[in-house]
Protein backbone atom coordinates (compact mmCIF):
# COMPACT_ATOMS: atom_id res chain seq x y z
CA UNK A 1 0.00 0.00 0.00
CA UNK A 2 0.86 3.47 -0.30
CA UNK A 3 2.58 5.10 -3.10
CA UNK A 4 6.00 4.11 -2.49
CA UNK A 5 7.40 7.69 -1.76
CA UNK A 6 5.49 9.00 1.06
CA UNK A 7 5.07 8.42 4.77
CA UNK A 8 1.95 6.29 6.17
CA UNK A 9 0.69 9.76 7.51
CA UNK A 10 0.81 11.60 4.12
CA UNK A 11 -2.22 11.91 1.53
CA UNK A 12 -1.04 12.42 -2.18
CA UNK A 13 -3.73 14.53 -3.38
CA UNK A 14 -3.35 18.42 -5.28
CA UNK A 15 -4.93 20.66 -3.30
CA UNK A 16 -4.55 24.64 -1.65
CA UNK A 17 -3.04 23.24 1.23
CA UNK A 18 -0.56 20.84 -0.37
CA UNK A 19 0.68 23.05 -2.58
CA UNK A 20 1.23 25.88 0.31
CA UNK A 21 5.07 26.37 1.34
CA UNK A 22 5.77 23.85 4.62
CA UNK A 23 7.14 26.70 6.62
CA UNK A 24 4.04 28.39 6.00
CA UNK A 25 1.73 25.63 7.13
CA UNK A 26 4.28 24.80 10.11
CA UNK A 27 3.41 28.53 11.39
CA UNK A 28 -0.50 28.39 10.84
CA UNK A 29 -0.45 25.21 12.43
CA UNK A 30 1.15 26.38 15.54
CA UNK A 31 -1.26 29.53 15.73
CA UNK A 32 -3.76 27.21 15.88
CA UNK A 33 -2.87 24.78 18.06
CA UNK A 34 -1.86 27.71 20.46
CA UNK A 35 -5.14 29.02 20.18
CA UNK A 36 -6.92 25.81 20.98
CA UNK A 37 -4.79 25.33 23.98
CA UNK A 38 -5.01 28.21 25.67
CA UNK A 39 -9.28 28.14 25.16
CA UNK A 40 -10.23 27.85 28.70
CA UNK A 41 -12.57 24.56 29.91
CA UNK A 42 -15.44 26.29 29.19
CA UNK A 43 -15.75 27.80 25.77
CA UNK A 44 -17.54 24.71 24.48
CA UNK A 45 -18.84 27.06 21.39
CA UNK A 46 -15.21 27.90 20.96
CA UNK A 47 -13.80 24.09 20.84
CA UNK A 48 -17.00 23.99 17.93
CA UNK A 49 -16.03 26.17 15.95
CA UNK A 50 -12.30 25.29 15.84
CA UNK A 51 -13.92 21.59 15.28
CA UNK A 52 -15.95 23.23 12.07
CA UNK A 53 -12.87 25.02 10.98
CA UNK A 54 -10.44 21.96 10.99
CA UNK A 55 -13.15 19.74 9.14
CA UNK A 56 -13.67 22.44 6.12
CA UNK A 57 -9.70 22.47 6.25
CA UNK A 58 -9.53 18.39 5.75
CA UNK A 59 -12.47 18.72 3.35
CA UNK A 60 -10.78 21.44 1.28
CA UNK A 61 -7.37 19.64 1.42
CA UNK A 62 -9.37 16.55 0.19
CA UNK A 63 -8.19 14.60 3.57
CA UNK A 64 -10.78 11.52 3.88
CA UNK A 65 -12.73 11.35 7.28
CA UNK A 66 -12.11 8.15 7.72
CA UNK A 67 -8.32 8.39 7.78
CA UNK A 68 -8.26 11.27 10.36
CA UNK A 69 -10.32 9.51 13.04
CA UNK A 70 -8.42 6.72 12.71
CA UNK A 71 -5.27 7.82 13.61
CA UNK A 72 -6.82 10.29 16.08
CA UNK A 73 -6.29 7.27 18.27
CA UNK A 74 -2.88 8.16 19.58
CA UNK A 75 -4.38 10.74 21.81
CA UNK A 76 -6.98 7.85 23.34
CA UNK A 77 -4.95 7.91 26.20
CA UNK A 78 -5.86 11.76 27.08
CA UNK A 79 -9.48 11.09 26.41
CA UNK A 80 -8.98 8.08 29.44
CA UNK A 81 -7.51 10.66 31.12
CA UNK A 82 -10.62 12.92 30.71
CA UNK A 83 -13.26 10.44 31.19
CA UNK A 84 -11.60 10.16 34.76
CA UNK A 85 -10.94 13.64 35.81
CA UNK A 86 -14.93 14.31 36.57
CA UNK A 87 -15.26 11.78 39.17
CA UNK A 88 -11.95 12.18 40.66
CA UNK A 89 -11.73 16.10 41.02
CA UNK A 90 -12.96 18.03 44.00
CA UNK A 91 -15.50 20.68 44.40
CA UNK A 92 -18.84 21.47 44.05
CA UNK A 93 -20.64 18.42 42.59
CA UNK A 94 -23.61 18.10 39.83
CA UNK A 95 -25.28 14.90 38.55
CA UNK A 96 -25.15 13.99 35.02
CA UNK A 97 -27.60 11.16 33.72
CA UNK A 98 -27.80 9.81 37.66
CA UNK A 99 -24.33 9.96 38.59
CA UNK A 100 -22.77 12.93 40.83
CA UNK A 101 -19.92 14.10 39.47
CA UNK A 102 -17.60 16.97 40.32
CA UNK A 103 -18.40 20.08 38.30
CA UNK A 104 -15.26 21.68 37.67
CA UNK A 105 -13.38 18.11 37.19
CA UNK A 106 -16.72 18.25 34.36
CA UNK A 107 -15.36 20.64 32.48
CA UNK A 108 -11.63 19.65 33.19
CA UNK A 109 -12.65 16.62 31.44
CA UNK A 110 -14.59 18.24 28.13
CA UNK A 111 -11.69 20.60 27.81
CA UNK A 112 -8.46 18.18 27.85
CA UNK A 113 -10.65 15.96 25.52
CA UNK A 114 -11.30 18.82 23.09
CA UNK A 115 -7.99 20.29 23.03
CA UNK A 116 -6.32 16.49 22.36
CA UNK A 117 -8.74 15.93 19.56
CA UNK A 118 -8.45 19.39 18.21
CA UNK A 119 -4.60 19.95 18.20
CA UNK A 120 -4.01 16.76 17.28
CA UNK A 121 -6.62 17.19 14.70
CA UNK A 122 -4.25 20.10 13.08
CA UNK A 123 -1.58 18.44 13.07
CA UNK A 124 -2.26 15.75 11.31
CA UNK A 125 -3.99 18.00 8.66
CA UNK A 126 -0.10 19.58 8.35
CA UNK A 127 1.62 16.08 7.96
CA UNK A 128 -1.23 15.14 5.70
CA UNK A 129 -0.76 17.68 3.48
CA UNK A 130 3.81 17.59 3.69
CA UNK A 131 5.76 15.41 2.67
CA UNK A 132 8.64 14.64 4.91
CA UNK A 133 11.44 16.26 3.05
CA UNK A 134 9.47 19.30 3.28
CA UNK A 135 8.54 19.58 6.47
CA UNK A 136 12.26 19.38 7.65
CA UNK A 137 12.83 21.70 5.32
CA UNK A 138 9.66 24.17 6.30
CA UNK A 139 11.71 24.33 9.90
CA UNK A 140 15.06 24.91 8.88
CA UNK A 141 13.85 27.85 6.92
CA UNK A 142 11.94 28.53 10.67
CA UNK A 143 15.60 28.48 11.96
CA UNK A 144 15.07 25.30 13.98
CA UNK A 145 18.89 24.31 15.14
CA UNK A 146 20.32 22.26 12.00
CA UNK A 147 21.31 19.43 14.46
CA UNK A 148 17.26 18.45 15.52
CA UNK A 149 16.21 18.51 11.80
CA UNK A 150 19.21 16.49 10.55
CA UNK A 151 18.62 14.07 13.78
CA UNK A 152 15.22 14.06 12.49
CA UNK A 153 15.92 13.68 8.93
CA UNK A 154 18.21 10.49 9.84
CA UNK A 155 15.41 8.81 12.25
CA UNK A 156 12.97 8.61 9.17
CA UNK A 157 15.85 7.46 7.11
CA UNK A 158 16.78 4.71 8.86
CA UNK A 159 13.50 3.54 10.91
CA UNK A 160 12.34 1.33 8.58
CA UNK A 161 15.96 -0.13 8.04
CA UNK A 162 16.23 -0.65 11.64
CA UNK A 163 11.96 -2.16 11.75
CA UNK A 164 13.34 -4.28 9.06
CA UNK A 165 16.15 -5.25 10.91
CA UNK A 166 14.22 -5.87 14.37
CA UNK A 167 11.73 -8.23 12.02
CA UNK A 168 14.71 -10.44 10.77
CA UNK A 169 15.94 -10.92 14.19
CA UNK A 170 12.71 -11.97 15.70
CA UNK A 171 12.43 -14.34 12.27
CA UNK A 172 15.44 -15.78 13.01
CA UNK A 173 14.84 -16.56 16.42
CA UNK A 174 11.26 -17.71 16.12
CA UNK A 175 12.73 -20.12 13.19
CA UNK A 176 14.73 -21.80 15.81
CA UNK A 177 11.84 -22.53 18.35
CA UNK A 178 12.16 -19.41 20.52
CA UNK A 179 8.47 -18.03 21.64
CA UNK A 180 8.89 -15.98 24.50
CA UNK A 181 5.46 -16.36 27.40
CA UNK A 182 7.18 -15.53 30.48
CA UNK A 183 8.86 -12.71 32.05
CA UNK A 184 12.06 -15.05 32.63
CA UNK A 185 12.46 -15.94 29.01
CA UNK A 186 13.15 -12.29 27.50
CA UNK A 187 17.02 -12.54 27.72
CA UNK A 188 17.40 -13.77 24.22
CA UNK A 189 15.23 -10.71 23.51
CA UNK A 190 17.00 -8.09 25.43
CA UNK A 191 20.38 -9.38 24.09
CA UNK A 192 18.81 -9.11 20.88
CA UNK A 193 18.22 -5.40 21.66
CA UNK A 194 21.67 -4.89 22.80
CA UNK A 195 22.77 -6.23 18.98
CA UNK A 196 20.76 -3.99 17.11
CA UNK A 197 22.22 -1.14 19.27
CA UNK A 198 25.83 -2.18 18.19
CA UNK A 199 24.79 -2.60 14.64
CA UNK A 200 22.83 0.76 14.49
CA UNK A 201 26.14 2.26 16.39
CA UNK A 202 28.21 0.76 13.67
CA UNK A 203 25.99 1.47 10.40
CA UNK A 204 25.89 4.97 11.97
CA UNK A 205 30.31 5.02 11.32
CA UNK A 206 30.13 3.88 7.77
CA UNK A 207 27.13 6.26 6.70
CA UNK A 208 29.21 8.70 8.20
CA UNK A 209 32.45 7.31 6.32
CA UNK A 210 29.93 7.84 3.32
CA UNK A 211 29.31 11.31 4.33
CA UNK A 212 32.98 11.88 4.66
CA UNK A 213 33.46 10.33 1.03
CA UNK A 214 31.46 12.84 -0.50
CA UNK A 215 33.04 16.09 1.10
CA UNK A 216 30.83 16.47 4.15
CA UNK A 217 32.35 18.88 6.58
CA UNK A 218 30.37 18.53 9.64
CA UNK A 219 26.87 21.29 7.74
CA UNK A 220 24.44 19.57 5.64
CA UNK A 221 24.92 21.68 2.56
CA UNK A 222 22.14 23.55 1.46
CA UNK A 223 20.19 21.29 -1.19
CA UNK A 224 17.73 23.88 -2.52
CA UNK A 225 17.84 27.10 -3.17
CA UNK A 226 15.71 28.79 -1.09
CA UNK A 227 12.73 31.20 -2.89
CA UNK A 228 10.90 33.86 -1.50
CA UNK A 229 7.47 32.98 -0.07
CA UNK A 230 4.92 34.56 -2.30
CA UNK A 231 2.31 36.88 -0.12
CA UNK A 232 -0.44 34.61 -1.08
CA UNK A 233 1.04 32.03 0.64
CA UNK A 234 0.65 33.44 3.77
CA UNK A 235 -2.24 35.19 3.16
CA UNK A 236 -4.19 31.74 2.54
CA UNK A 237 -2.60 30.06 4.96
CA UNK A 238 -2.85 32.64 8.19
CA UNK A 239 -6.49 32.50 7.28
CA UNK A 240 -7.20 29.37 9.23
CA UNK A 241 -5.68 30.74 12.17
CA UNK A 242 -7.34 34.31 12.12
CA UNK A 243 -10.61 32.25 11.71
CA UNK A 244 -9.85 30.50 14.68
CA UNK A 245 -9.16 33.84 16.68
CA UNK A 246 -12.10 35.26 15.58
CA UNK A 247 -13.99 32.00 16.87
CA UNK A 248 -12.16 32.61 19.75
CA UNK A 249 -13.17 36.32 20.23
CA UNK A 250 -16.59 35.65 19.65
CA UNK A 251 -16.99 32.88 21.86
CA UNK A 252 -15.26 34.73 24.79
CA UNK A 253 -17.88 37.66 24.28
CA UNK A 254 -21.22 35.35 24.40
CA UNK A 255 -19.73 33.55 27.13
CA UNK A 256 -19.45 37.06 29.11
CA UNK A 257 -23.21 37.56 27.85
CA UNK A 258 -24.45 34.49 29.05
CA UNK A 259 -22.34 32.97 31.54
CA UNK A 260 -20.61 36.37 33.37
CA UNK A 261 -21.94 35.20 36.68
CA UNK A 262 -20.82 31.74 36.80
CA UNK A 263 -17.05 30.58 36.99
CA UNK B 1 39.89 11.94 -17.80
CA UNK B 2 43.48 13.14 -16.38
CA UNK B 3 44.83 15.74 -18.67
CA UNK B 4 48.13 14.67 -18.82
CA UNK B 5 48.20 11.38 -19.02
CA UNK B 6 49.32 10.52 -15.56
CA UNK B 7 47.68 7.28 -14.09
CA UNK B 8 44.39 8.46 -12.58
CA UNK B 9 45.72 6.64 -9.10
CA UNK B 10 48.53 5.61 -7.80
CA UNK B 11 49.53 3.58 -4.55
CA UNK B 12 53.29 3.03 -3.80
CA UNK B 13 54.46 1.15 -0.51
CA UNK B 14 51.36 1.32 1.36
CA UNK B 15 51.62 -0.24 4.59
CA UNK B 16 48.38 -0.23 7.33
CA UNK B 17 47.72 -1.62 10.65
CA UNK B 18 44.01 -1.69 12.11
CA UNK B 19 44.19 -0.42 15.85
CA UNK B 20 43.85 -3.29 17.50
CA UNK B 21 47.66 -4.23 15.58
CA UNK B 22 46.06 -6.23 13.00
CA UNK B 23 48.44 -6.18 9.78
CA UNK B 24 46.11 -5.75 6.94
CA UNK B 25 48.26 -3.86 4.19
CA UNK B 26 51.94 -5.10 3.76
CA UNK B 27 53.57 -2.68 1.12
CA UNK B 28 51.02 -2.26 -1.47
CA UNK B 29 51.55 -0.67 -4.54
CA UNK B 30 49.08 -0.36 -7.82
CA UNK B 31 48.92 2.12 -10.56
CA UNK B 32 45.89 2.80 -12.69
CA UNK B 33 45.65 4.32 -16.16
CA UNK B 34 43.19 7.13 -16.42
CA UNK B 35 39.73 5.68 -18.09
CA UNK B 36 41.31 2.08 -17.37
CA UNK B 37 38.91 -0.69 -15.63
CA UNK B 38 40.63 -2.91 -12.97
CA UNK B 39 39.32 -5.63 -10.88
CA UNK B 40 40.54 -6.33 -7.50
CA UNK B 41 40.08 -10.04 -6.29
CA UNK B 42 41.41 -11.97 -3.74
CA UNK B 43 39.54 -14.28 -0.43
CA UNK B 44 37.69 -12.56 2.18
CA UNK B 45 39.68 -11.06 4.85
CA UNK B 46 42.84 -10.09 2.00
CA UNK B 47 42.50 -6.78 2.52
CA UNK B 48 40.86 -5.15 -0.90
CA UNK B 49 38.08 -2.90 0.80
CA UNK B 50 41.11 -2.05 3.28
CA UNK B 51 42.76 -0.68 0.37
CA UNK B 52 40.04 0.20 -1.54
CA UNK B 53 39.10 2.42 1.87
CA UNK B 54 43.11 4.02 1.07
CA UNK B 55 41.88 5.66 -2.06
CA UNK B 56 40.08 8.55 -0.64
CA UNK B 57 41.60 8.50 2.68
CA UNK B 58 38.97 7.29 4.43
CA UNK B 59 41.69 5.06 5.59
CA UNK B 60 44.87 6.65 6.16
CA UNK B 61 48.26 4.85 5.31
CA UNK B 62 51.07 4.41 8.16
CA UNK B 63 53.79 4.57 5.47
CA UNK B 64 53.34 4.75 1.82
CA UNK B 65 51.78 7.27 -0.38
CA UNK B 66 48.20 7.68 -2.19
CA UNK B 67 48.20 9.78 -5.23
CA UNK B 68 45.12 10.64 -7.07
CA UNK B 69 46.08 11.95 -10.78
CA UNK B 70 48.47 13.92 -9.87
CA UNK B 71 47.63 15.44 -6.11
CA UNK B 72 49.25 13.29 -3.13
CA UNK B 73 46.83 12.70 -0.21
CA UNK B 74 47.56 14.21 2.85
CA UNK B 75 45.54 16.55 5.12
CA UNK B 76 45.25 19.68 2.65
CA UNK B 77 44.01 17.86 -0.65
CA UNK B 78 41.72 15.49 1.16
CA UNK B 79 38.88 17.81 0.44
CA UNK B 80 39.58 17.35 -4.04
CA UNK B 81 41.27 13.91 -3.39
CA UNK B 82 37.57 12.83 -2.08
CA UNK B 83 35.74 14.75 -4.98
CA UNK B 84 38.17 12.33 -7.70
CA UNK B 85 37.42 9.84 -6.37
CA UNK B 86 34.00 8.61 -6.72
CA UNK B 87 33.40 5.47 -3.73
CA UNK B 88 30.72 3.42 -4.21
CA UNK B 89 30.20 1.69 -0.91
CA UNK B 90 29.02 -2.05 -0.53
CA UNK B 91 25.96 -1.57 0.87
CA UNK B 92 23.99 1.16 -0.96
CA UNK B 93 21.71 1.25 2.51
CA UNK B 94 24.78 3.22 4.15
CA UNK B 95 25.36 5.59 0.80
CA UNK B 96 22.13 6.48 0.48
CA UNK B 97 21.11 8.51 3.68
CA UNK B 98 19.32 11.44 2.64
CA UNK B 99 15.22 11.69 2.25
CA UNK B 100 15.62 11.44 -1.10
CA UNK B 101 17.18 10.01 -3.87
CA UNK B 102 17.55 13.82 -5.75
CA UNK B 103 18.49 15.50 -2.41
CA UNK B 104 21.84 12.20 -1.66
CA UNK B 105 22.53 13.16 -5.44
CA UNK B 106 23.11 16.73 -5.00
CA UNK B 107 24.56 16.01 -1.48
CA UNK B 108 28.31 16.01 -3.22
CA UNK B 109 28.27 18.49 -5.23
CA UNK B 110 26.85 20.60 -2.84
CA UNK B 111 29.12 20.07 -0.47
CA UNK B 112 32.13 21.03 -3.15
CA UNK B 113 30.42 24.52 -3.13
CA UNK B 114 27.83 23.87 -6.15
CA UNK B 115 24.26 25.84 -5.37
CA UNK B 116 20.91 26.94 -7.50
CA UNK B 117 20.96 26.10 -11.13
CA UNK B 118 24.50 24.64 -11.62
CA UNK B 119 23.79 22.29 -8.43
CA UNK B 120 19.94 21.34 -10.41
CA UNK B 121 22.15 20.97 -13.99
CA UNK B 122 24.75 18.50 -11.94
CA UNK B 123 21.80 16.32 -10.16
CA UNK B 124 20.24 16.08 -13.55
CA UNK B 125 22.84 14.73 -15.71
CA UNK B 126 23.65 12.30 -13.14
CA UNK B 127 19.93 10.84 -12.76
CA UNK B 128 19.99 10.91 -16.16
CA UNK B 129 23.21 9.47 -17.17
CA UNK B 130 22.20 6.53 -14.64
CA UNK B 131 18.30 6.68 -15.85
CA UNK B 132 17.00 7.20 -12.71
CA UNK B 133 15.45 10.25 -13.48
CA UNK B 134 12.11 9.17 -12.27
CA UNK B 135 13.25 7.80 -8.98
CA UNK B 136 14.60 11.11 -7.78
CA UNK B 137 11.32 11.83 -5.54
CA UNK B 138 12.16 8.59 -4.33
CA UNK B 139 13.18 7.73 -0.50
CA UNK B 140 16.15 5.32 -0.92
CA UNK B 141 14.61 2.98 1.34
CA UNK B 142 11.66 1.93 -0.72
CA UNK B 143 13.73 1.26 -3.75
CA UNK B 144 14.49 -2.25 -5.76
CA UNK B 145 18.52 -3.50 -4.92
CA UNK B 146 19.19 -2.35 -8.61
CA UNK B 147 17.76 1.14 -8.47
CA UNK B 148 19.44 1.71 -4.99
CA UNK B 149 22.87 0.44 -6.57
CA UNK B 150 22.35 2.77 -9.34
CA UNK B 151 21.20 5.87 -7.63
CA UNK B 152 24.11 5.36 -4.71
CA UNK B 153 26.16 5.31 -8.01
CA UNK B 154 24.51 8.77 -9.37
CA UNK B 155 25.96 10.40 -5.46
CA UNK B 156 29.03 9.64 -7.04
CA UNK B 157 29.15 10.58 -10.50
CA UNK B 158 27.16 13.79 -9.73
CA UNK B 159 30.83 14.62 -8.28
CA UNK B 160 32.59 14.24 -11.83
CA UNK B 161 35.62 11.90 -10.48
CA UNK B 162 38.79 10.64 -11.69
CA UNK B 163 38.14 7.45 -10.61
CA UNK B 164 35.50 5.18 -9.81
CA UNK B 165 36.08 2.49 -6.56
CA UNK B 166 33.39 -0.07 -6.34
CA UNK B 167 32.89 -2.10 -3.57
CA UNK B 168 31.41 -5.31 -4.31
CA UNK B 169 28.94 -3.88 -6.76
CA UNK B 170 27.10 -6.86 -7.92
CA UNK B 171 26.57 -8.62 -4.82
CA UNK B 172 22.98 -9.17 -3.99
CA UNK B 173 21.64 -8.05 -7.55
CA UNK B 174 19.23 -10.37 -9.45
CA UNK B 175 20.50 -11.07 -13.08
CA UNK B 176 19.09 -8.27 -14.98
CA UNK B 177 19.99 -5.87 -11.86
CA UNK B 178 23.92 -7.18 -12.34
CA UNK B 179 23.71 -6.93 -16.66
CA UNK B 180 22.25 -3.55 -15.80
CA UNK B 181 24.96 -2.30 -13.81
CA UNK B 182 28.04 -3.95 -15.61
CA UNK B 183 26.19 -2.25 -19.21
CA UNK B 184 26.52 1.34 -16.86
CA UNK B 185 29.57 0.39 -15.78
CA UNK B 186 31.08 -0.46 -19.41
CA UNK B 187 29.72 2.74 -20.49
CA UNK B 188 31.30 4.90 -18.12
CA UNK B 189 34.23 6.84 -19.48
CA UNK B 190 36.09 6.88 -15.52
CA UNK B 191 39.06 5.27 -14.61
CA UNK B 192 37.45 2.27 -12.31
CA UNK B 193 38.97 0.07 -9.38
CA UNK B 194 36.13 -2.75 -9.15
CA UNK B 195 36.25 -5.01 -6.00
CA UNK B 196 34.65 -8.21 -6.48
CA UNK B 197 34.39 -11.99 -6.30
CA UNK B 198 32.12 -11.85 -9.40
CA UNK B 199 34.75 -13.46 -11.54
CA UNK B 200 31.99 -13.17 -15.15
CA UNK B 201 32.02 -9.07 -14.30
CA UNK B 202 36.18 -9.25 -14.24
CA UNK B 203 36.22 -11.16 -17.22
CA UNK B 204 33.99 -9.02 -19.23
CA UNK B 205 34.83 -5.59 -18.14
CA UNK B 206 38.78 -5.36 -16.96
CA UNK B 207 41.14 -5.89 -19.03
CA UNK B 208 43.54 -6.10 -16.06
CA UNK B 209 43.32 -8.41 -12.86
CA UNK B 210 44.96 -7.77 -9.33
CA UNK B 211 44.98 -10.51 -7.23
CA UNK B 212 45.52 -9.70 -3.54
CA UNK B 213 46.10 -12.16 -0.18
CA UNK B 214 47.10 -11.32 2.64
CA UNK B 215 47.55 -7.58 2.50
CA UNK B 216 49.84 -8.11 -0.24
CA UNK B 217 49.08 -7.77 -4.39
CA UNK B 218 50.16 -11.70 -5.48
CA UNK B 219 49.58 -11.34 -9.36
CA UNK B 220 48.78 -8.03 -11.22
CA UNK B 221 48.22 -9.68 -15.02
CA UNK B 222 45.73 -9.53 -18.09
CA UNK B 223 42.66 -11.20 -16.94
CA UNK B 224 41.98 -13.47 -18.80
CA UNK B 225 45.89 -14.93 -18.56
CA UNK B 226 45.35 -14.69 -14.30
CA UNK B 227 41.89 -16.24 -14.82
CA UNK B 228 43.45 -19.09 -16.44
CA UNK B 229 45.87 -20.04 -13.79
CA UNK B 230 43.81 -22.66 -12.00
CA UNK B 231 46.63 -23.55 -9.42
CA UNK B 232 47.38 -19.77 -8.52
CA UNK B 233 43.54 -19.31 -7.69
CA UNK B 234 43.16 -21.94 -5.77
CA UNK B 235 46.01 -21.36 -3.90
CA UNK B 236 43.75 -17.91 -2.90
CA UNK B 237 40.79 -19.82 -1.94
CA UNK B 238 39.50 -18.67 -5.84
CA UNK B 239 37.74 -20.67 -8.46
CA UNK B 240 36.13 -20.20 -11.82
CA UNK B 241 32.29 -20.38 -11.69
CA UNK B 242 31.12 -23.77 -12.78
CA UNK B 243 30.78 -24.02 -16.37
CA UNK B 244 32.67 -20.59 -17.28
CA UNK B 245 34.72 -20.57 -20.34
CA UNK B 246 37.41 -18.50 -20.77
CA UNK B 247 37.99 -17.16 -24.58
CA UNK B 248 41.97 -18.38 -25.89
CA UNK B 249 45.16 -17.06 -25.00
CA UNK B 250 45.74 -13.46 -26.64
Amino acid sequence: MGAGHTHALYVHEHSVAHRLPAHVKIVATFAVTVLIATTPNRQALAFAGFAVLLATVARLSRIPARFLLARLVVVAPFLLAALFLPFVASGPRVEVLGVSVAEAGLWGGLGLAARALLGATASLLLVATTEVPELLRGLERLRVPALLTQIAAFMVRYLEVIVAEVTRQRRAMTARGYDPRWFWQLKPLAAGLGVLFVRSYERGERVHAAMLARGFTGQLPALVEERPTPRSAWLVALVVPGIAGLVRLLAGFGDLGIGGGVG
Amino acid sequence: MSETGQPALTLADVHFRYPDGTPALDGVGLSVAAGERVALIGPNGAGKTTLALHTNGLLRAERGTVTVAGLTLEAATLREIRRRVGFVFQNAEDQLFMATVRDDVAFGPANHGLAGAELEQRVEAALASLEIGHLAARAPHHLSGGERRRAALATVLALRPDVLVLDEPTAGLDPAGRRELITTLASLDVAQVIVTHDLPLVLELCPRTVLMDRGRIVADRPTTGLLSDADLLAAHRLELPYGLQLPEHP
